[in-house]
């Protein structure tokens, strides 16, 4: 079965002074699959990550070349405005960082970014988002309340769900259970595997037996460089590359 | 050898003991001794007329000139300064995020101006209200103050800002936010106890300068009604009257120093409070 690929990323190039940290990175993601990341720290996966919204934008130092096609678009070169590229990936970062604003607004904000001003319609959409991360029953008696009352755990949520309010094609998660108890990323993990349906995700991680039980595919980093990827069970039970071995033999 | 490290332990605990307690005493006789001294002239008069007969040689009469006038130019400064200082901090926090050496030279030039002695602030108001035509006036002073305490605005709120994590940012960006939205919609409401600090940093600066408003703001017995008129400040009260030959003026100028440093005194408390509640709701 041929899948259809969210993003196409032919031959990325991030640099900075000379020294690369991503190399020839060729990588497809496909549609409504779980992409997992794994590596080394400092192989380049937030950079990846960063790359495919264009927040490299952000730190000048650094040189991208390349190709990164979404929807046949190539965002490195697109003409089309940056802002409304990057609300087709919704980012969910290692801490949660709400908005400061109260939980509703945390969510309406992006709504309106969409366009969607009628009050009713905002309602009902923030109340959606809220249901889709499963908070709606723990914050329905205090949207309007800060988001610093919440845990850890259902801020990430909220972000999650703040994210999806852009209706993205895509979410990137960077570590996202990383600041979170057991049940609370437990909470993350199932919902990725519920929201993989209808958005691709790809997740960054350093946990092994997290990548095995959300990857639906699976990318190992090493320098920059995609070294393997493939399916997990195939990449976990016969890694091919001398990198990966002794990555899945010190993480266990 | 155990014994020789204790004892130098001993005398650098005693010698910072001295300097820190000391200061404390020294903070504390001075304002024991501007309210010994003013305490008695301090009366409803005194905070609500002006002085009769001339601010020099008239005994009569209080310094509601030099509060009023002091007040309005504080305000004045401060709310000018606010109009510029508050959209310069977030834009360095902002659309110069990406440009570090811009940043940093732009903190370094306002570091300087900050730091710029409040006479050579004073001169050169004093050369600009020339150069324009005006003469000494509560404008005059008010744009001068606000020279001054520009500065302080942008610094104190830009440090505050620049506590906020880039994750914030990002976060804010990777949702499609432009920077504007970025500076007006997170940035500003994140920082805004650190906006409230800064503003009751730069007016307690401001109510207390008399170097600044010695040639521009001049010295009046009334009441400043226009904004071309000249304007008495508490500092410049305090200057004036101290050195005058008669007992009662010169204890006017010690209740101008009261309440000058009962006001300044609150103030920097608020301000502390300010910036402690946000430094705690920070910490989550
Ligand atoms: N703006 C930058 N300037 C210079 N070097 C950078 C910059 N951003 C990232 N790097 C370097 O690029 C490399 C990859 O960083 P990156 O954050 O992508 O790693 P990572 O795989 O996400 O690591 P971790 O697992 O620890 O999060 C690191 O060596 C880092 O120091
Ligand atoms: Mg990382």
């Amino acid at each position: 079965m041929k899948n259809k690929n969210t993003i196409e990323i032919s031959n990325l190039n991030v640099w900075v002074d000379n020294q690369y940290i991503l190399k020839n990175v060729n990588l497809d993601i496909p549609e409504h699959q779980i992409t997992v990341l794994l590596g080394p720290s400092g192989c380049g996966k937030t950079t990846l990550l960063k790359s495919m919204n264009r927040l490299t934008d952000l730190y000048k130092e650094l040189k991208v070349t390349g190709e990164i096609c979404i929807d046949g678009d190539d965002i490195l070169k697109s003409k089309r405005n940056i802002y409304e590229i990057r609300q087709k990936m919704g980012l969910l970062s290692q801490k949660p960082y709400p908005l400061p604003v109260s939980i509703y607004k945390n969510i309406a904000y992006g709504i309106k970014l969409k366009g969607i001003k009628d009050r009713k319609l905002l309602d009902y959409n923030v109340e959606k988002r809220l249901k889709e991360v499963g908070l709606w029953d723990e914050v329905k008696d205090r949207l309007h309340s800060s988001p610093d009352t919440l845990s850890i755990g259902q801020q990430q949520r909220l972000c999650l769900a703040r994210g999806l309010a852009v209706k993205p094609r895509l979410i990137l998660a960077d570590e996202p259970t990383s600041a979170l108890d057991p049940l609370s990323s437990k909470i993350i993990e199932d919902l990725f595997k519920k929201l993989k349906e209808h958005y691709s995700i790809v997740v960054v991680t350093h946990i092994l037996r997290q990548a095995k039980r959300l990857a639906d595919n699976v990318v190992f980093m090493h320098y920059g460089e995609i070294v393997e990827q493939g399916a997990p069970d195939q990449l976990f039970t016969n890694p091919q590359s001398p990198e990966l071995k002794k990555y899945l033999v010190d993480g266990n | 050898m155990r014994y020789r490290k204790s004892f130098v332990e001993l005398f650098y605990k005693i010698l910072t003991g001295i300097a820190c307690y000391s200061l404390i005493v020294i903070l504390g006789y001075i304002i024991f001794v501007i309210f010994k001294k003013g305490i008695g002239m301090l009366s409803l008069k005194m905070i609500t007329t002006v002085p009769s007969g001339g601010y020099y040689y008239g005994g009569e009469g209080g310094v509601l000139n030099a509060i009023a006038g002091s007040f309005y130019i504080a305000v004045g400064a401060t709310i000018i300064a606010v109009i510029v200082g508050v959209p310069a901090a977030l834009f360095i926090n902002s659309h110069l995020q990406h440009k570090p050496r811009m940043q940093s030279f732009i903190r370094y030039m306002l570091d300087a101006l900050w730091g710029i002695p409040s006479i050579v602030y004073g001169a050169f108001g004093f050369m600009l209200m020339i150069y324009l035509g005006m003469s000494a006036s509560l404008l005059a002073g008010i744009i001068t103050v606000a020279f001054l305490i520009t500065p302080i605005i942008i610094r104190t709120f830009d440090e505050v800002l620049n506590t906020i994590p880039k994750g914030l940012h990002e976060s804010a960006l990777a949702l499609g936010y432009t920077r504007m939205q970025l500076a007006f919609k997170v940035l500003w409401k994140q920082g805004f106890p650190g906006f409230i600090t800064a503003v009751l940093f730069a007016f307690g600066r401001g109510i207390g300068d008399a170097a600044s408003v010695l040639f521009t703001a001049g010295y009046t017995d009334l009441v400043p009604q226009y904004l071309d008129e000249p304007a008495a400040t508490l500092p410049l009260a305090i200057f004036f009257q101290l050195s005058s030959p008669i007992p009662e003026v010169r204890n006017r100028a010690y209740a101008a120093g009261i309440i000058l440093t009962a006001m300044i005194l609150i103030i920097s408390v608020s301000a502390r409070l300010v910036s402690r509640k946000f430094s705690k709701t920070n910490l989550k």
